[in-house]
Formats: C-alpha cells, structure tokens, sequence
C-alpha cells in the first residue's frame, strides 16, 4: 500500500479566519481506492479542510498533491478540473430544475442546451446501471425526498469525470434504509476504484463503511489509523481528548402519575396542508418518551403546539387538567407558568437572542418572576448572579455571563438553553434534537441531565432525528411519519430495522420489506402532500 | 365601436406597451439571475433624455439612441457594483438610481438647452421613422386581414419590431441555451452555480448588462419614437407599471408580452374617453382613464392576482458560505 502514490496529499494546510486558528498544519495522506473517514467534534476543521480542497477557501499556507501532482486549487472549476466532486451537506441544487437540468449545470457541452441535455441522459442512464444510482431525469428537484436529491449530487460529481468524492456529513437527513444504500453506493464506487473521502461526526458510520480515518481535534489532525485497528471508543477518546461514556448510564424507569395527555391533535399550517394528523400520547412522570422520524414528519409542528405557540385542534391534558389550545391564553407564556418547559429545536432561531448576552438569554422566558424584577426595573444584578451560578453548575465554557451568546462553541450554547429550562424544575421538560451540532463532550453532560431530571419524577418528551440518541435515552420510543404516531416501541424490544421501517410509514414491522417498497411508500406521501399543498 | 376605431386603439396600444414591453424584458433578466431592479424607471430615463439630447445634437437617432443605452448601462454598472460587487440593498440601490435620473437628466437638459428641462422638438432623422412594411399598401383592400396588415402590424417605428422580437428571443435564450441555464440557476440558487465552477458575479453582471441595454432602449423610443424630444419626468412610471408587469407575467417572456400589452391597452384606451363613451353608454372621467393602469399596477403588486413564485434568490446578495 505505501509504495502507491496518494489519490490526495495535503502538505501542512493552514487557514485562519481572523483569530480563530481553523486548520494547523494538517497533513494526510488519501490512498486511491479507498474510503477515507474524517471524523471530528463540530468546529473541529473538517469542513473547512475540505473547502479548502474543493477551491472553496484559499489556505494560508500548505500545499496540495493529486495523484503525485502538485495542484493549485484556486477555484471550484479547478477542483472539478482536478477529478475532485464534492457532495455538500446542504444540497447546492436548483429547486425548480429538473435533475438533468441540474446535472448539465456549469458542464454543458456547447453554447446550446439540447444537446448536452441529450448527452446528459444517455450518461445518466449508464451511470444508474453502473453504481445503483436510479433516478427519473426529468423529475423536479423540489419533488423528490432527500435521498434522491442526493443522489443527484452524487450524479453530478460522477458526470463531471470525478475520480475523488468528498461527502460532507451525508447520512444526517436520511432515513436508516437510505442511509445503507448510500452506503452501497459508496462502496460500489470504491468497488470501481474511486476515491471518498467521508466527513462525519458519527462513529458507526466511520465503522461500517470506511477503510482509514483520520481524527481532528481543535482544527488538528490528531491521527490517522486503520479503521479495522480501532474502535469508537479509542476514536472518541482521540476526537474529545479524554475519555468519553458513549452510552447513557441509567436505571430502568419507574414510572408515576400521568403528567401530559394528548388526544387527537390536528394541525393545519398556513398552506392548508394537515402536518398533524390526530397524534395521541401520554407520558407518565419519571419517564423519557422519545419521539423518533425523519425530519418534517411533523415533529417540530408538535412541540410547537404544546410549547405553546403554533395553535391546533384537539385536547392536551396538564396533571389532569385541560389546556387552552386556541383561545386567548394559548402562548408559551401560560405554558411555562403551568410547569412546561421547551428546549426548541432550533436553537439559534428559538432558543437563544445571539447578539444577546448569557446572562440575558438565562433569563428570557422568566424575566417577569418576581425575584428578577424591582418595581417596574429589571434586578440586572441578582439576573446576572442568577446566570453565573446556573452556567456554572452546567459547564458551560467560558463561564462569563456578560459574553453574548453567539460567542460560544454549538455546544454551550446549547447547554445555556438547557440549564435555562432544566433548572426551573419544570413537571414536563419538552426537549428537540438536544445534541444537534453539539460536541461529544458536551452530549454527554446533556444526556446525563436528562436523565436527572427523569429521576427526579419529572416527565421528558425527546424529539431528535438521532436514532441512536432515541435508543439510548427513552424509556419508550413513539416513531412519527408523515403526521401521526405510526407506533410505539420499547427501546429493549426493538431495533433500528424496525423503527427505520415505522419511520418510513410501514407499520407491519414483522414482515419483510423490499427497499423498492419503502421508497414508494415515501414518494406516495410525497405525491400526496404535494397535491394538498 | 367600429372595426377602423378598435384597429386605431389596438395600434396605440402597441405603440404604448412597446417601452413596457423592453423595460418589463430589462427587468426579467435582471431578476430572474437574482438581481431586483426598482430602477428601471431610472434608467429608462436617464437614456430617454441622453437619446433625445445627442440625437438634437448630431441629428443622427442612431447615434442618440447608442448614447442612450449608454447612459442605462452605466447606470446598471452602478446598480451591479452596488449589489453585487459590494453586496449592499438592491432596493435602496435602485431607488437611489431612479433619484439621481429624474434631478439629473432635469437639470442637465436646463444646463444644456435652457429650454425649461427640456430637450429642443425632434424631427427627421432625429426621430425614429415609421416603416412601412412590404405590401401594406396593395394588401390594404382585402377585407379584415388587409387593414390589420396595413394599420396594426405595419406602419411602426423600428423599435417596437425590436421588442416584439425580443419576446421570442428572451425566450429561446433563457430555456434553451447554456448562458440561459445558468442565468436562471444563479437567481434561484447561485451556490448550485458557484459549486459548479461557475462564476456567479460575472452572470450577475451578465443579466444587469441585458438589463440595461433593454431599458436604454426603452428610454430611447419614449423621447425618439413615442414623443419627440425629452420633457421631465416623461417616464412617468412605466417602469413600476413594468415590474408590476413581470410580477404578473410570472417572470416568463410571453406572459409578460400579454401583461404589457393589457398595460398598453389601458393606457390607450385613457387616450380615446370618446371611444369608452359610445361602447359602454355613459362617461367615465379622464382621469379615472388615466389612473386605470396604476390602479392594475397597485392591485397587482398587492398580490391579488394568483400566487407568484419570484426567484428564489432574488434580492439576495449572495455569500459563500460553507
């Protein structure tokens, strides 16, 4: 192997954006024909190494080799020159363009379009026989499912010659049974002796599918090893820099009294498209009810509506008692003096002011309790003192309150929102993708408040596209698809074939399904939801 | 009304609708590579003035209507630096445009011709000249065809074949050629563009070049085809009247053919209150006539007619991001 010239060698990369130090002096070495892992924490350099690969970014200094060949790579043109593809993790696709349209974009034959379209299909056609890549060429990309969008990507690097493909986090949209044949796709290509280099922040995927990883750490490349020679353990260790719990420690639940009950909840957005179609739960106190699905399955319009600012039909029971959903006194506010709380989504739109400061973000939400308030002032001292003291019992790093929130790592921030909620000890803790974008060490912290919060008799409502997180934390697991709750599991009675299998609308779990199956029931719902829109 | 009379109305409709027609086609380039465009009025009348006061000067409309489209371009120039170069407000770009055409282009033509604002009277070559399209004179007797050959479709002045055929032409550029591809790609997603090594400030600067060619001759035909000379303000809004045109069009060359001319016919018709008099029985006041357009312009922009989709990254300076 080591007497074979590198697909890609990069030589000392270095970029700084102003005072943060992104990429140090990185150097790795690609083999042709492999699947090269690089697996970091967020904000760890992987993605900007790999803008600076794809002519994104101009490093500040270092150098780039392609097969032996140094290369400047001023430009995306010059990358695509060089055979180097890129599959971004936000799709760089022309909605209303039809896929060939997409393909032939910036590769066009001639000045007239007829003929590169012409082209474009008799390839497409050849290339979906080569590598499993079928897709309907004349389908408008805003009408396909994410896993066909990205395919299309991936059909637009292999039309332009790519011998080098970079994917950037790929399987974070997928369903579980896109997921693997991606996964075949990409192993397929490897097959046919492409290059890929895959960048993720998941461990299993690192372990499934690629033949090298190469770790990064606070923008350095930390190690590069032999995925046979490692395990996630060791991976986790050398991404933290320390040693890391993968999975949550915790006790079987001991459920109590019934804390929230939703019967027939319906929701109409402004499009006049049903997102929620009668969901119906009920979580008890001391327990974690995971809500699993693919993201838009109606998910978010649910914590919307118990969090109280998306309005709905139906009923929603607090401790037993009833719960305006449309009247005047239907808002977050209300909600929150009843003892909810919400940890949203989103949380740069939702859950933080960013030019705010710490202290001020601790407090949204209970500014007007009596002890922040003196008169008609704000108490800007026992906040900030307030602030301080929950920031520090949460780790959050630096532990300066008067920083702005935008300041701080994905991670912190995200533990500024939970110590903001968790921390008023609320009967119901409604919780979205808690560790999206956020760093192992950080996961593991939030995980572990969670669950303290589970035993302290409290009931938690998880919503997360993770489904590894919905393992490992629930107690029970409900799996949502396309507005309504296909069913319920327990997280030791079932696995991710069957929940991938509910996740994609398919309820008789215990029957063989075809992936031809599953992919026309998603592209039913589709068809179904584009004709009410 | 008679068949000669509705002939009359649909031919000043056409005269109408031609500078709506090239400015509506200025500013569906501009747009749909993702670049709004308030300041088509601006250019049209930069232009129309810049037209009518070369062409006074050297007696050649060629010459004046060169110069005319000169002065939009530059004035797109300053629009694409603003917007695109430096990433700033395309409406407040826009707007300043339209500001510095309507004082300039006055006080200039004072500075110039001390006429009150005003450009001296064109007349001969100075003037776009009507053409007579073969055979209209021999075709003209036979019954129906013949007077809609001879009155309707010839007997106008070269630009309004210009833009007539620029319809088509837009068309076939946008939806069938490379150059069109790309330019709609970048005013719905230019980082689809850019990923693919194309660059997306030079298509930018591309379609606001477009647009500033049609607006100057859209501003050249007002002062040297419609009028005779420049006088202030002679743009009067046609530039809103032609974004409300586009939005109503849809962004798409033909539709914005069928809105310009409903444009041009409304205008034409405030021109005959006569003719509206005799067809529907009573009097409808001039003004009213005249207001008639903008009122469409103003229902339009309000979005009471149908959904419209604009491109979706329109307005939108674009930024590379990861």
């Amino acid at each position: 192997m080591t007497d074979q010239t590198p697909a890609i060698e990069l030589k000392g990369i270095s970029k700084a954006f102003g005072p943060v130090q992104a990429n140090k002096d990185i150097s790795i070495r690609v083999m042709p024909g492999t699947i090269h892992g690089i697996i970091g924490e967020n904000g760890a350099g992987k993605s900007t190494l790999m803008s600076i690969l794809y002519g994104f970014y101009k490093a500040d200094a270092g150098e780039i080799f392609i097969n032996g060949k140094h290369t400047e790579i001023p430009d995306s043109q010059a990358a695509i020159r060089a055979g180097i593809g890129m599959v971004f993790q936000h799709f760089k696709l022309v909605q209303n363009f039809s896929v060939l349209e997409n393909v032939v974009l910036g590769a066009e034959d001639g000045a007239l379009l007829r003929p590169s379209l012409a082209k474009a299909r008799r390839e497409l056609k050849a290339l979906a026989a080569e590598y499993e890549l079928n897709i309907d060429p004349d389908a408008k990309i805003e009408d396909i499912g994410v896993g066909m969008q990205q395919r299309v990507e991936i059909l637009k690097a292999l039309y332009r010659q790519a011998d080098i493909l970079i994917l950037d986090e790929p399987t974070g949209v997928l369903t579980p049974a896109e997921a693997d044949h991606l996964f075949r796709i990409l192993k397929g290509l490897r097959d046919q002796g492409k290059t890929i280099i895959l960048i993720t922040h998941k461990l299993r995927e690192i372990m499934e599918i690629t033949d090298t990883v190469s770790v990064m750490r606070r923008g350095e490349m930390t190690a590069t090893v032999k995925t046979a020679e490692t395990s996630p353990p060791e991976l986790a260790e050398l991404m933290v820099g320390r040693k890391v719990l993968l999975q949550v420690e915790k006790a079987p639940a001991t459920p109590g009294k019934t804390i929230l009950e939703v019967e027939n909840l319906r929701v109409i957005d402004s499009k006049g498209v049903e997102r929620l179609r009668g969901i119906g739960l009920e979580i008890r106190a001391g327990e974690i009810l995971g809500l699993a699905g693919v993201a838009g399955n109606g998910q978010s319009e649910l914590l919307e509506v118990l969090g109280g600012y998306r309005k709905a039909e139906g009923r929603i029971r607090l401790n037993g008692e009833e719960i305006d959903l449309t009247g005047r006194k239907s808002d977050a506010r209300t909600r929150r003096a009843r003892g909810i709380a919400h940890v949203p989504e989103d949380r740069h739109h939702e859950g933080l002011i960013l030019d705010f400061a710490a202290w001020e973000n601790v407090a949204f939400g209970y500014h007007d309790k009596p002890e922040f308030n003196k008169g008609i002032f704000m108490d800007n001292a026992a906040i900030k003192a307030d602030a301080a003291a929950k920031m520090e019992r949460f780790d959050v790093r630096p532990p300066n309150p008067n920083l702005a929130a935008k300041n701080f790592s994905g991670g912190n921030q995200q533990k500024i929102v939970v110590a903001r909620e968790i921390e008023r000890n609320p009967d119901l803790l409604l919780i979205g993708q808690p560790t999206r974008g956020v760093d192992i060490g950080a996961i593991e912290f939030i995980h572990q408040q969670i669950v303290a919060l589970r035993d302290m008799g409290k009931a938690v409502l998880l919503v997360s596209v993770e489904l590894d997180e919905i393992m490992s934390l629930s107690d029970r697991i409900a799996v949502m698809f396309d507005g309504q709750i296909m069913g319920e599991r327990v997280p030791s009675e079932t696995d991710e074939r069957e929940l991938g299998l509910l996740m994609a609308g398919i309820t008789d779990t215990d029957k063989p399904h075809s992936e031809a199956e599953i992919e026309a029931n998603l592209a039913r719902k589709r068809a179904s939801a584009a004709k009410e829109a | 009304m008679d068949f000669l009379t509705l002939l009359q109305v649909l031919d000043t409709t056409i005269r109408l609708a031609t500078p709506l027609l090239l400015a509506c086609l200025a500013g569906l380039f501009s747009e749909r590579a993702g670049i709004f465009d308030i300041g088509l009025e601006g250019k049209m009348l930069a232009s129309a003035f810049l037209s009518a006061a070369v062409a006074a000067a050297t007696g050649s409309v060629l010459i004046g209507a060169a110069a005319g489209i000169g002065a939009a371009l530059l004035l797109s120039g300053i629009h694409g630096l603003a917007s695109i170069t430096f990433r700033g407000n395309q409406l407040i770009s826009g707007v300043a445009i339209n500001f510095l055409a309507a004082g300039l282009t006055v006080v200039i033509a004072q500075s110039w011709f001390g006429q009150g604002g005003r450009t001296p009277q064109l007349s001969g070559n100075a003037r776009f000249e009507t053409i007579t399209l073969p055979l209209a004179a021999e075709l003209r007797d036979i019954p129906i065809l013949g007077p809609i050959y001879a009155e309707l479709i010839s007997g106008h002045t070269l630009l309004v074949y210009v833009a007539l055929l620029a319809v088509p032409l837009t068309w076939w550029v946008l939806f069938r050629t490379r150059f069109g591809l790309r330019l709609r790609a970048v005013g719905e997603n230019p980082a689809a563009v850019d990923t693919a090594g194309v660059s997306v400030v030079g298509l930018r600067f591309a379609a606001v070049a477009i647009c500033g060619l049609l607006t100057g001759l859209a501003g050249a035909y007002l002062s040297t085809g419609l009028q005779a000379g420049f006088v202030k303000d002679m743009t009067a809004g046609r530039g809103y009247i032609a974004l409300a045109a586009l939005i109503f069009a849809k962004w798409r060359p033909w539709y914005a053919l069928g809105a310009c001319l409903l444009f041009g016919f409304l205008q034409a018709l405030a021109l005959r209150p006569d003719v509206i008099e005799s067809t529907i029985g009573f009097e409808v006041g001039v003004q009213l006539l005249d207001a008639l357009p903008y009122i469409l312009t103003v229902v339009i922009l309000a979005g009471f007619v149908g959904r419209a989709i604009p491109p979706r990254a329109g307005g939108e300076p674009y930024v590379k991001e990861r």
